[in-house]
């Protein structure tokens, strides 16, 4: 009697989280199925055959500014309108602008003047990260020879 | 003009006897006619007729190079095809640094101007109705402009724009179901020369093609127009042109040149800026 009763325990009890302990691995897959196929009839779909678009490899593009590199629209000569000008000129480079790029590089700081720059800030960082019972031994290791803030700091005299 | 209509008239016989769709690399720098339908390089095979050709372009469909294709004005995609909308000489540009197939264009000849995204344009000031400007720019429809879209304009602080002021401006949204609208900032919200233009000047119509050929990299006309007399000049890609310089007569002058080298070989525009320099 005892073992009919267990059988007759209704199906959303033993889909209960505490019940699913005890319950045999037969049992519980017949639990998840049935909960699939409620999902599954459940779920929407769209009946309609799968769209297969292609990847198209023509672009349309209706404006003439992009086919024949036209100018910028604005233009003043001889000093007309000054801003105009300026604007021209800035307008109308950006096509030449990657020249120009590699001449300001060119023109800006070299490598080797940036590398004695940093060679010399390697020191000032390094000290700016060390604690500060460590100063003294910092500027000794570094630059041992030198030691120019060794010297004591003292109130100077102003001269007249 | 004539070898041309010559020219034209042969490619209708053909187009209309043959009816089939030409490479679009063999009619490079020729007329095409709307309703033609153009080959890009990679489909050249598939035009091969019978068995053969089919084979070949399933051979082939793995390996070929599939590269982006640009088709600019005149030209339109119709699935995988290629179709030619108006009538002039098919252009291509080769493909910059990047990858890709280059730009293919048909250069044409009109007068009506269709807005385009991205376009400058002259629009005049026809009615200032609350937030919005309406701006005649020559085309079916008038654009609207929201008086937001100015440098440095906020809510409280408007713009300075009446009826009948002339904006040049550029298309942000342009396409055959909307109302064309314009704005006079770029991306970063700065003017960048657009905006009402001056006070005085003498605007103008032109056609379209005139346009390309002054705003082109290397026009020897402008060259030319620069070293007369101090000058301004904005063209707007709907066909019209302001100008402005010192004089009424300058002013007159120059809008004259303009308008007439349109039609003129290169000798016959020496002569007039030979004459222009002297007086």
């Amino acid at each position: 009697m005892a073992a009919e009763r267990k059988t007759k325990l209704s199906k959303n009890l033993l889909r209960m989280k505490f019940m699913q302990r005890g319950l045999d691995s037969e049992t519980k897959k017949q639990l998840e199925e049935e909960e699939k196929k409620i999902i599954s009839e459940e779920h929407w779909y769209l009946d309609l055959p799968e769209l297969k678009e292609k990847e198209s490899f023509i672009i349309e593009e209706q404006s003439f500014l992009l086919c024949e590199d036209l100018l910028y629209g604005r233009m003043s000569f001889r000093g007309f309108n000054p801003e105009v000008e300026k604007l021209m000129l800035q307008m109308n480079s950006k096509n030449k602008r990657e020249e120009v790029k590699d001449e300001a590089v060119e023109l800006d700081v070299s490598d080797e003047e940036m590398a004695r720059r940093y060679e010399t800030l390697v020191g000032t960082i390094g000290k700016k990260f060390a604690r500060k019972r460590d100063h003294a031994n910092y500027e000794e290791d570094e630059n041992g020879d030198i030691k120019p803030s060794k010297a004591k700091k003292m109130f100077l005299k102003p001269q007249d | 003009m004539a070898p041309v209509m010559a020219e034209a008239a042969s490619v209708a016989a053909e187009s209309l006897g043959g009816g089939r769709a030409r490479a679009a690399r063999t009619v490079l720098d020729q007329v095409v006619l709307p309703g033609e339908e153009l080959l890009l390089p990679e489909q050249e095979d598939a035009d091969v007729p019978g068995g053969a050709g089919e084979k070949l372009l399933r051979l082939n469909a793995g390996a070929r190079s599939r590269v982006r294709v640009v088709c600019g004005p005149g030209l339109r995609r119709c699935g995988d095809r290629l179709l030619v909308t108006k009538c002039g000489r098919l252009r291509y540009k080769e493909p910059g640094s990047g990858s890709g197939g280059g730009v293919y264009w048909v250069d044409s000849q009109q007068k009506r101007y269709v807005p385009v995204k991205g376009d400058h344009v002259i629009g005049i000031v026809t009615a200032k109705s609350g937030d919005i400007f309406k701006i005649d720019i020559g085309g079916s429809e008038p654009a609207s402009l929201s008086y937001l879209a100015f440098e440095g304009a906020t809510k409280r602080n408007r713009p300075n724009v009446q009826v009948g002021d002339l904006i040049y401006g550029q298309f942000v949204v342009a396409n055959k179901d909307m109302e064309p609208e314009m704005v006079c900032i770029d991306s970063c919200g700065r003017a960048n020369g657009m905006g009402v233009i001056g006070q005085d000047g003498l605007l103008f119509k032109v056609t379209l093609g005139l346009i390309r050929k002054l705003l082109a990299p290397d026009c020897e006309i402008i060259q030319e127009v620069g070293k007369l007399y101090p000058l301004e000049i904005v063209f707007g890609m709907n066909g019209r042109i302001w100008v402005k310089a010192k004089t009424i007569q300058q002013t007159l002058i120059l809008a004259n040149v303009l308008e007439a080298c349109e039609h003129m070989t290169s000798d016959q525009r020496k002569q007039i800026f030979a004459r222009l320099a002297e007086s």
